[in-house]
């Protein structure tokens, strides 16, 4: 039987040509030197006769794709995106403003204001340069750490505060830990806590926009940990056969939690996968936010044009610590941390730029920090203000229908809240 | 797990009629079995209902036959429907997915690689997408590297985004419980893993009438659903079904007939077993028996069962998983009435 499904394969693999039936057709005249030639359905390649195992780097590295160095000079004239000074001020002010926004709602947590946070520092380039790269009706699927891509898009701070005090303003009406963003308008799909989920998801999103002709895309953020996950290699391979129009991108900050890259995989990095799925692949200096704009446009581009996947590994550095939770002074050491925070910023890289163009000063600098600042703190003051939401919607949104045995649980709260509300903080939750 | 899962895979579905067809050569120098050889162990009376009014057409159809027809109409009342999994493009290897491809197009029912996590991640996006998503995965057995896109986000989408985003046009099908030659991993029932996460709903179906209105209706739901098959039904049991779609509704369980003395509750293949038993209990010990289908195992209807308990039956057996039962002999705490659990504690 096995031999004759393989002939049925040759069969297939032959040009159809009128002539005598199967027999006939198998003969070596019309199927000249079979041997020479693998015939294996999965692989399409030459036989070797030496015995030779294939390096693990096949090429020294995947370069890093730049545009502009670290003094914020343009590298090659050519790659330059000659962005307006409008839109830069714009990249520039969206990282600078996430990066006050952090600041605060990382001091309110230490104050126990909050429960929890996720700072973006260092990665900043990376959430803004790709951002700017879309339409704004792409479909974002985020991991945590993409909070400048919505901010890019418009979400306002009182919104992303009210999501981190899940207070009444929520849209997530205070179901998730903060920094779990979501928003219907901006086509940012809400942030869950379990990694590389979204990877799969998003390339289903991607085959349905691909079949709505709608001349999106799908953007899908994720870690170099979140990587390790069986849903990255499912997302991949799924994207790669069904021909899905998007944009895999990897912030590859160096860390896990507290696990470094080298005993987070062993190839060169993830862009080196992307052969392997048969993925358009690039790597590119994530602190350049130029480099991340013009890799994310173009693979943007390409992704809806000739409906493939592309798979974009953006170099940078997570300088905060992973969450309020962590403490990455075990781990890893203060210079280090320095180096990037000093050396290497893509807020600093782009803020030479800025300078050397004349497109921005100390003055300008001075005011912006402390206007955004207010913004924040204005924000901040008002979410901290508003009340949590009422506890009924507990039982809301596990179905689109609120199912009898869940009515009768909402019910007993009630009962429950009615008679033993004094034991419980209910001055705090909106009534 | 793949190797050895796609060599059973292929073998379960036409292990039979190729085998049939491979005897000659050195077979016929074995000497013939003394008796027909039993392929399988499983032994339970397929009760048809009869042929509905209400719907138009009827055909005659076994239960593949009857979710082909519901993919079908569901394929052609909903342009953005699209079925995909292990396999299915060629029609399934439970054929459940046959001429499909070739009536809707390959854009619509087409192969993906073998990766269940993948399929139901891939399903999730799909629905978040706005289109309809009909995802199978090819046995239940295999459904548990999906578990995790099932539970933490198809179960979860609406809830955690306060419904902002939900995939609740995610219907997931797999063939489902043993056939009797399937034996550790072609044979399992997990919905008892899937039957404590709320957000999901979980509908097993006794017959083809009932699977396709009940398919339709997973479809149709605006909350992601599994929709469990009992296999060894695809082709054991045959109806008249109607042609045209139907709804049958979900998170109803259904009488199928009144009683007195004792209230016997299952779904899938076991209500033919209940049925049986009921009939053996009435004419040999003169018990009067309920016997209820709860075709929809989350989130069940606790109104019917609880109506039925409350109603007197002297006693409650529950043919199934103890998920179930553990729920219902709390219910049943206030009527003083024994129960008894026809499966073992942890053999789920």
């Amino acid at each position: 039987m096995a031999a004759m499904a393989a002939l049925r394969a040759l069969r297939w693999r032959l040009p159809r040509t009128p002539g005598p039936g199967p027999a006939r057709r198998l003969s070596t005249a019309e199927f000249p030197s079979p041997e020479e030639k693998p015939q294996f359905p999965g692989a399409s390649a030459d036989f070797a006769d030496r015995l030779e195992f294939i390096q693990p780097n096949v090429i020294s590295g995947i370069p890093v794709y730049r545009v502009m160095d670290r003094q914020g000079h343009i590298v090659s004239p050519a790659e330059d995106p000659q962005l307006p000074k409008e839109l830069v001020l714009k990249l520039y002010k969206t990282m600078t403003l996430l990066n006050t926004m952090d600041r605060i709602l990382y001091e309110s947590q230490r104050q126990g204001r909050i429960s929890f946070y996720m700072t973006n520092y260092g990665e900043e380039g990376t959430h803004v340069g790709s951002a700017a790269a879309l339409d704004d009706t792409d479909l974002v699927f985020g991991q945590y750490r993409e909070a400048g891509v919505l901010m890019y898009r418009g979400y306002p701070l009182d919104l992303f505060m009210a999501q981190c005090y899940g207070n009444t303003s929520d849209p997530g009406k205070g179901r998730q830990m903060p920094v779990h963003y979501g928003c219907r308008d901006r086509h940012f799909v809400t942030i869950s806590s379990p990694l590389a989920t979204q990877i799969p998801q998003a390339v289903g999103a991607a085959y349905a926009i691909k079949r709505a002709d709608a001349n999106r895309a799908v953007i899908c953020y994720f870690g170099e940990g979140a990587a390790s996950e069986g849903d990255a290699h499912a997302g991949f391979n799924f994207a790669a056969t069904l021909e899905c129009p998007i944009v895999f991108f990897c912030r590859n900050n160096g860390y896990a939690i507290s696990t470094p890259t080298s005993e987070q995989y062993r190839g060169d990095g993830i862009a080196a996968r992307g052969p392997g799925y048969g993925l358009m692949s690039i790597r590119v200096d994530g602190n350049d936010v130029f480099a991340v704009y013009n890799a994310t446009k173009e693979a943007r581009r390409r992704a809806v044009a000739e409906n493939q996947p592309f798979l974009i590994e953006a170099m940078t550095y997570r300088i905060g610590h992973h969450s309020t939770s962590d403490d990455s002074s075990a781990y890893r050491s203060v210079d280090e941390v320095n180096y990037w925070d000093k050396q290497d910023h893509p807020i600093s890289r782009l803020r030479h730029y800025m300078l050397n163009r004349g497109w921005w000063d100390e003055e300008q600098e001075k005011g912006w920090r402390k206007s955004s600042r207010k913004m924040v703190m204005e924000a901040f003051e008002e979410a901290e203000r508003k009340p949590k939401p009422n506890p009924q919607l507990l039982f809301s949104d596990v179905y689109r229908e609120m199912p009898p045995h869940l009515r009768r649980q909402r019910a007993a709260l009630e009962r429950h809240l009615q008679h033993y509300g004094e034991h419980y903080p209910l001055e705090h939750f909106e009534k | 797990m793949a190797a050895a899962g796609l060599a059973l895979r292929g073998a379960l579905a036409s292990g039979a009629a190729v085998a049939v067809r491979r005897r000659g050569g050195l077979w016929s120098c074995l000497s013939p079995l003394p008796a027909a050889p039993r392929r399988s162990a499983a032994h339970f009376a397929f009760q048809p209902d009869p042929a509905p009014s209400a719907y138009g057409q009827t055909q005659k159809m076994n239960l593949f036959q009857s979710i082909t027809s519901a993919l079908d109409n569901a394929l052609a009342k909903d342009p953005t429907a699209v079925i995909f999994g292990e396999d299915v493009a060629f029609g399934g290897v439970f054929r459940c997915t046959v001429g499909l491809r070739d009536k809707y197009g390959k854009d619509r029912v087409f192969n993906t690689p073998l990766c269940e996590q993948g399929i139901v991640g891939f399903g999730i996006g799909v629905a978040v997408a706005g289109a309809t998503a009909i995802a199978e995965i090819q046995f239940a057995d295999y459904i548990f590297p999906a578990f995790d896109q099932i539970v933490n986000e198809a179960a979860k989408y609406r809830y955690r985004s306060g419904d902002l985003f939900n995939c609740g046009n995610l219907t997931i099908r797999a063939p489902w419980g043993c056939v009797g030659h399937g034996a550790l991993y072609h044979s399992q029932s997990p919905e008892a893993f899937f039957a404590h996460c709320p957000g999901i709903k979980i509908v097993i179906p006794r017959s083809p009438l009932q699977a396709k209105g009940l398919l339709l209706s997973c479809i149709e739901d605006k909350n992601p659903c599994i929709f469990f098959e009992p296999k060894i039904l695809y082709r054991a049991a045959v109806e008249q079904v109607p042609v045209e779609p139907y709804n049958i509704p979900l998170s109803q369980a259904e009488v199928l007939q009144t009683g007195s003395d004792v209230t016997l509750v299952a779904w899938g293949t076991q209500v033919h077993v209940i049925k049986e038993v009921a009939a053996m209990a009435q004419e040999k010990l003169g018990v009067s028996c309920e016997v209820i289908d709860l075709r929809t195992i989350l989130p069940w209807d606790t109104e019917t069962v609880c109506k039925v308990l409350l109603n007197g039956s002297t006693a409650f057996c529950c043919v199934g998983h103890s998920s179930q039962f553990r729920i219902i002999s709390k219910l049943a705490e206030g009527t003083l009435c024994p129960l008894i659990q026809v499966t073992d504690e942890y053999v789920e």
